[in-house]
């Protein structure tokens, strides 16, 4: 049960390669069961806590856990909605041989990533993905492609190195990868050699997650692939280093984030305010979407820097919003790229007239991406708020005084909103709003626009439009959302429950 | 012997980082193999190094006799030396194919994903 949205995956991806003339059925059926396993895992993880499974007899902590909390159910289950779109996205489009396999591949990945409870099949969950997100970045061979995978490659395989170093380092420190028993053994080890690796894996997954000075990665190599990838490979790969080092930091060492807090502060708010600045200064479309992804990144690590319930909370609602967001971004993106035939915003221009459902569409985007009230990027956003005010305990100064960083992390993440504010309307004017192109004729009717093919309109248009409905009704009823990740935060913060369901509650042997 | 291989593990890293500033692609490359075996050596030492026996249990008995050589760093290790040798195969033939199709090796001349003359941000809005 716990398994089966990994295994599904790999089934499926293998499949895909064998029996190429169904691969594109295959693709959407696996991907639907997938998403069918994570609603039934979500719903009993709501009603009775986290759940586990041990491969084999090797019985915890000495097999291989899976273990599933409120947030790994809910972020899997995220993932799986993302690829199914992205799926149907590119019905509308010619797709490489080999994009279904290495699809599911991915997700394969991801949602083991997201379920695993042992820190070395994590490893092994980040190569798989590492490996699909290679094959999928360099499907086409074009030069482009090659230059951006080259750095994203690269970079990428190193911080898995890192992360592989740092869990050997634990594993000579508390002598067990189970999570669940690292929480119960990380504090009697040594201190100092613990935040060590801490350190270590804030490194790894920073560049996982491109928090901001490991951030060069990513609008190096996001913009190469085609729409339909950059789309995937930003819903779902920067979210799970996030998830990574919330889950590590957070939950297993929470001691040493202690330590590391200044630290993650500073990171916090430096990535708020340089992704959106970033994005105002680029004028390749997708290049600018990339670095309000790595805005996005800093709200979540502003949620690691205040591990309060809601901050923690706010962070998980925020890997969700994410994932959905980003994910319509990039493709509405796509659809304005082919509209347009540019990939540069100062040759765009005058898509309202031409197109106006998808300046809606975008608009709608930009506005949840910033946070504006009723949609779903400001609720997140207002968990976190809560969670920094809460830290910082205004009306309680007399005894421990006012909480400068949590108060400094507030106000980065309201500078964060305006900025991206900024940056989406700049693209939406750009694109959309200005007649024409860029310069002294910026008048005049942009000529070159095209229109949608039948099939663009009904797959590619239909799908994006299927997603940004779900996000504008996430958005007008979060009430669920809140509960769920309460709940999810809570498992993070107070972990008896997690421990006890993989069934180390007396301590381990 | 501790001593001794942390020291070798210190200098495979230092290695490793010294290739991997580098700015020549397969130096690159060289420098990620060896910061993996030298990640390798790591787990192994932090596994604890001892005069163990192998990790057997002899027939007829339901626990090992004496004490054993602890068997989860080699699992941990032959499982990342798998992944990284597929990792390393790809990023070798991946740089081969971006040395053919941009002519290049050094990443200093690798700018078409980030063009270096790249336009300045519209004025307008």
């Amino acid at each position: 049960m716990v398994v089966l949205p990994v295994v599904l995956g790999l089934l499926g991806a293998a499949l895909a390669l064998m029996l190429r003339r169904a691969r594109t059925g295959i693709a959407l059926v696996v991907v639907a069961a997938i998403i069918v396993c994570d609603v039934l895992l979500v719903q009993r993880v709501l009603d009775g806590g986290p759940v586990s499974m041990t491969m084999g007899r090797w019985l915890p902590p000495f097999g291989i856990s899976f273990a599933v909390d409120m947030f790994g159910a809910g972020f899997a289950l995220a993932a799986a909605l993302v690829t199914l779109v992205v799926l149907v996205y590119s019905l509308g489009e010619r797709v490489e041989e080999g994009f279904y396999p290495l699809v599911l591949l991915l997700l394969a990945g991801v949602s083991g990533a997201f379920l695993t409870g042992d820190l070395f099949n994590l490893y092994v969950w980040f190569e798989v993905m590492l490996i699909a997100s290679f094959g999928l970045i360099v499907l086409g061979g074009r030069p482009l492609q090659l230059d951006g995978a080259v750095k994203y490659g690269f970079i990428n395989f190193l911080a898995t190195s890192f992360f592989l170093a740092a869990l050997g380092l634990l594993y000579g420190l508390v002598g067990t990868l189970n999570m669940a028993d690292i929480i119960g053994r990380a504090p009697s080890a040594n201190p100092a050699a613990i935040a060590g690796v801490a350190a270590l894996m804030v490194l790894a997954f920073g560049i996982k997650a491109a928090v901001f000075p490991l951030n060069a990665w990513l609008p190096a190599s996001y913009h190469t692939p085609p729409a339909a990838v950059s789309a995937l490979m930003a819903g779902l790969l920067t979210k799970v280093g996030a998830y990574a080092m919330l889950r590590v930091l957070v939950m297993l060492l929470p001691a040493a984030r202690e330590q590391l807090d200044w630290v993650l502060a500073a990171l916090a708010i430096a990535t708020l305010v340089i992704g959106p600045l970033g994005a105002i200064a680029e004028t390749n479309l997708r290049r600018a979407i990339g670095f309000l992804v790595i805005g996005g990144i800093g709200a979540i690590m502003a949620g690691i820097a205040m591990p309060s319930l809601h901050g923690v909370g706010g962070a998980g609602l925020y890997i969700v919003h994410a994932m959905l967001t980003l994910t319509a971004l990039y493709l509405v993106a796509g659809l304005v790229e082919k509209l347009t035939g540019q990939i540069d915003t100062r040759k765009m221009g005058g898509l309202y007239a031409a197109h106006a459902p998808v300046s809606i569409l975008f608009f709608i985007l930009v506005l949840a991406v910033a946070g504006v009230p009723p949609f779903l990027g400001f609720w997140p956003k207002l968990l976190l708020l809560e969670g920094g005010l809460g830290d910082a305990d205004l009306r309680g100064a007399g005894e421990a005084g006012v909480d400068w960083l949590s108060l400094t992390i507030v106000f980065a993440l309201l500078v964060n909103a305006v900025l991206t504010l900024i940056a989406g309307t700049r693209l939406w004017a750009h694109i959309f709003w200005r007649e024409g192109q860029e310069g002294q004729h910026s008048e005049y009717r942009n000529e070159p626009l095209k229109i949608l093919s039948a099939r663009e309109r009904w797959f590619g248009f239909g799908a994006v439009t299927v997603l940004v409905a779900a996000i504008v009704l996430a958005g007008l009823w979060p009430d669920w959302l809140f509960q769920a990740a309460l709940s999810g935060a809570g498992d993070i913060v107070e972990p008896a429950g997690y421990i006890a369901a993989v069934g180390l509650a007396g301590g381990g042997p | 012997m501790n001593f001794l291989l942390a020291g070798l593990v210190g200098l495979f890293i230092a290695t490793a980082i010294y290739f991997l500033l580098s700015r020549s692609l397969i130096r690159m490359l060289l420098g990620l193999v060896v910061l993996g075996n030298g990640i390798n050596l790591l787990i192994f030492t932090a596994g604890r190094i001892g005069n163990g026996a192998p990790p057997i249990v002899p027939g007829g008995l339901e626990q090992p006799a004496g004490a054993i050589a602890n068997p989860l760093p080699q699992a941990l290790i032959l499982t990342a030396i798998v992944i990284g040798f597929a990792m390393f195969s790809f990023l070798l033939v991946l740089a081969f194919r971006a040395y053919q199709a941009m002519d290049a090796e050094n990443t200093d001349s690798m700018r078409l994903a980030e063009p270096e003359d790249a336009p300045r941000p519209p004025l307008s809005y």
